[in-house]
């Protein structure tokens, strides 16, 4: 983590804002690649918070980092804390960037389709697309016109309360050979993007999709950390993660949502059922390993190797 | 003796399946005829629109090349590609495939026929198609190679070492390559 | 830190010899008197002074004569050097990494100058000193991998990272364990690592490539391997086999120690910020095994390890036909003494 100084917020439209991050004493930050996000730790009251968003800066512009953040009034209090209590002179800790959704490079095409807030990793991608020339159709998806965050001159705009909305099959249906598909947005849109590109033929491959997950509230459970020695109890608007933590637990982490694979770990006893809720495990892992960040459980006790 | 499916760079030959589509186009040789059969078989519609390009006695290998160029020149995502026949012709079929830009997921393939390989030699870098045995002689360096189960998708080939490189002079009797 | 650096062969009369400082220094690779495949990876973040992890790419007394060798190779065989369409960007990155990290860790041998994109390199040991336009690709003579590679030692693996796998998509590989670049280039992490025995059982590859696709711009790894050369030869290529198989059978007992070496590869492993690739150097250091036993530690624990290693990981390992002879010379240097845990010098 690298401790920077909120320099800028910007209100892009009604929901959400720019916040800029530069060094306190004016050092570079490292490069990045289009696509990365970043770990913003809030200290909210004696809560810590940890989100992740998607860098929008140039990525080869180490002057300072950007980020978008959707006023998200139903959610856990990131981005409430962020565009209430986030103000420009502030030091803040943000983590490396990390790229789970970066460009292939392969391909002879990138069609990028983004739904609403979900524009933000595509701002970071754009300007590395436009350097090496490559061929991309940007499709940007909203419901009405005051969601619209930036103005992209290159993107096709699709507002759908004024009737333009994307004609999803047309879009897709004209793709040369060597086209990679990337969709960002809420996890209906992504869902919907990703079944019609399959039914048309498209192959897995050539799909890429990115959907933070934030650690959805459940109700409170127990977990026992075995090689801790320490029974803990998870609350409800708690992840495990956010849990083993708390308890002094070191546990790894990368992306906090079910994406990236780091905080992996191994269940040794499960009276009950795991409600595993990332994208990382594969189906024959699910009985043996869990996904601190997002999963969670229903029942006895969960014993797990922390 | 060697076979294929051995190491994690074999190519993977699973009976085709019908897949969803926009297009399809299907490429076989005429021991792959009967994988395509029976691919229809299981669903007409596939076989109503594809376009198949047989490989054989009337359209030798050296046309498939150009064959591709015409079935792709109008192409667009959503194209689903079969291929069935000798190693040597799937793995020119899905090294021209992936040169124009089609991912991977979107080929599949089905062996039929003989235990031919294709094989490249590491030392002189020549191709050599349909050999049968192990060792076999490089046509391009005349070296009698080893025949291994390393393969290259891009160059669509086995990988062949001299195989007495340490003894030379030293060369087993060919075995017949099975499946 | 003053480096003399050697005139010596790694082909034809062999003059490639290591100082009682590289001996001392060497990275002897086993903690413990057996060898079994793992993972072994630790964060690549300096190391003891004077050791082979101190810099981030060491420089010794072999530099000037290994890039000599890599030059002689690369002239016969352009294609041990290749980079896919799509990898230029990782090549600046490797560029870009390689060029700061040298000239911070050897002020007295590299320079690196910046005015915006506007980019002096001061090469000394190599008498370089090029100005270039950083991502301009015409204003060097060669790629930006390629350029660089030609002056920095060990083989290096320019890894794309997509669809959950790390594709072999650029390389400069003239000093390889019998692997060829030109064969296994657009490989997957499975495809490229297919003929190795047993790790693929064991598990090990999808250990492997979990931690390294997670591997952080601030979070180097790295991890030693090593094989069995007869002579010093760093071109131990597929495609030359035929030049340097026969010297395999050259062994006998009263030129072992002098013409077997033990050889062990650096390998490390670094997150390419702009292109989001990997770059996975694989350095290679060799040693005579007459000079290996000079260290007493080391000669009775590499007898225990070789006369113990399974049968397929010798074949692998390329020695199988000479291990009874290497064995025998090895036992001369093992009074059975207990061993210290760890690879340093006692």
């Amino acid at each position: 983590m690298i401790q920077l100084r909120l320099t800028d917020k910007t209100p892009l439209s009604p929901r959400i804002t720019r916040f800029r991050f530069q060094h306190p004493d004016g050092a570079p930050l490292p490069v990045f690649s289009g696509g990365a996000h970043v770990m913003v730790e809030m200290q909210d009251g004696d809560i810590l918070r940890r989100n992740a968003y998607s860098l929008i800066s140039d990525p080869q512009d180490g002057s300072g980092y950007e980020i978008a953040v959707q006023r998200e009034d139903q959610g856990r209090g990131g981005s409430r804390f962020m565009h209430e209590q986030a103000q420009p002179g502030m030091l803040m800790r943000l983590g490396q960037p990390v790229n789970l959704f970066g460009l292939n490079l392969t391909a002879r095409k990138h069609l990028l389709i983004a739904g609403g807030v979900g524009i933000t990793p595509f701002l970071g991608q754009i300007p590395e697309l436009d350097r090496l020339g490559a061929d991309y159709e940007l499709r940007y998806c909203v419901r009405s016109r005051d969601e619209v965050a930036v103005d992209l001159p290159g993107a096709q705009l699709h507002v759908s309360d004024e009737g333009s909305r994307m004609d999803l099959d047309g879009v897709l249906g004209a793709q040369p050979i060597g086209t990679h598909l990337y969709v960002c947005g809420s996890a209906r849109m992504i869902a919907a993007v990703l079944d019609r590109a399959t039914a048309l033929g498209w192959p897995p491959d050539a799909l890429h999709s990115e959907e933070f997950l934030a650690p959805a509230p459940g109700e409170p459970f127990d977990v026992h950390c075995a090689r801790s020695h320490k029974t803990l109890t998870v609350g409800a608007h708690q992840s495990m993660l956010e849990a083993l933590e708390a308890a002094g637990i070191d546990a790894p982490w990368l992306c906090r949502g079910g994406a990236c694979g780091q905080c992996e770990t191994d269940v040794l006893a499960c009276d009950g059922q795991i409600d595993h809720r990332d994208h990382w495990l594969h189906d024959d892992e699910r009985n043996r390993k869990i996904m601190p960040c997002v999963s969670r459980f229903r029942g006895q006790l969960l014993t797990i190797d922390r | 003796m060697t076979s294929a499916h051995s190491i994690a760079s074999s190519p993977r030959y699973a009976p085709l399946e019908p897949r969803a589509c926009s297009a399809a186009l299907m490429i076989a040789d005429d021991a792959g005829m009967a994988a395509i059969d029976a691919l229809i078989g299981q669903n007409p519609e596939l076989g109503r629109k594809a376009t198949i390009l047989r490989i054989g006695a009337t359209a030798p290998p050296d046309t498939l090349p150009a064959a591709l160029d015409g079935a792709l020149s109008q192409a667009r995502m959503g194209l689903q590609v079969w291929l069935a026949g000798s190693q040597g012709l799937i793995a020119r079929a899905q090294a021209l495939l992936l040169a124009a830009g089609l991912p991977k997921g979107a080929i599949q393939s089905e062996h039929r026929g003989t235990a031919a390989r294709r094989m490249q030699c590491v030392h002189c870098k020549t191709l050599a198609e349909g050999v049968t045995t192990d060792p076999y002689t490089c046509p391009g360096c005349g070296r009698a190679l080893f025949v291994r189960d390393h393969f290259s998708a891009r160059l669509g080939a086995f990988q062949g070492v001299c195989i007495d490189a340490e003894t030379p002079g030293d060369i087993p009797e060919p075995q017949e390559l099975r499946l | 830190m003053t480096i003399t650096f050697n005139k010596e062969s790694f082909r034809g009369d062999y003059s490639y010899h290591n100082s009682a400082t590289a001996i001392r220094r060497f990275p002897f690779p086993f903690d413990r008197d057996e060898y079994m495949y793992s993972v072994n990876m630790e964060p690549h973040k300096g190391g003891r002074p004077g050791s082979v992890f101190e810099a981030r790419f060491d420089v010794d007394e072999h530099y000037v004569a290994e890039m000599e060798d890599r030059a002689i190779t690369l002239s016969r065989d352009p294609m041990r050097c290749q980079s896919l369409p799509h990898m230029t960007l990782a090549g600046w990155d490797v560029l870009e990494l390689i060029m700061t990290s040298k000239a911070q860790d050897y002020p007295d041998l590299f320079e690196l100058h910046r005015d915006g994109n506007r980019w002096r390199w001061v090469n000394r040991p190599l008498g370089i000193d090029d100005t270039f336009t950083f991502l301009d690709e015409t204003t060097l003579p060669y790629g930006p991998m390629e350029y660089i590679t030609r002056q920095t030692q060990g083989d290096f693996a320019v890894l794309d990272q997509r669809e959950g796998n790390l594709w072999m998509d650029a390389g400069m590989v003239t000093s390889q364990a019998d692997w060829s670049l030109d064969f296994d280039i657009g490989m997957n992490f499975f495809e490229w690592h297919a003929p190795v025995p047993r790790a693929a059982e064991m598990g090990i590859f999808q250990r492997a490539l979990k931690f390294l696709l997670n591997i952080q711009q601030d979070t180097p790894a790295r991890r030693l391997n090593w094989t069995m050369t007869v002579n010093p030869r760093l071109d131990t290529s597929p495609e030359t086999y035929p030049e340097w198989g026969p010297e395999k059978r050259s062994l006998t007992p009263e030129n072992l120690g002098q013409k077997q070496y033990l050889r062990v590869e650096l390998q490390s492993f670094w997150r390419l910020p702009r292109s989001n690739g990997l770059l996975f150097p694989i350095r290679c250091y060799l040693i005579s095994l007459q000079d290996l036993v000079t260290v007493p530690k080391w000669g009775r624990r590499f007898h225990r390890v070789i006369r113990d290693l399974p049968e397929d990981l010798a074949t692998y390992k390329g020695f199988i036909v000479n291990r009874p002879m290497i064995v025998d010379y090895l036992s001369r240097f093992d009074d059975g003494a207990p061993t210290s845990p760890g690879i340093w010098p006692d």
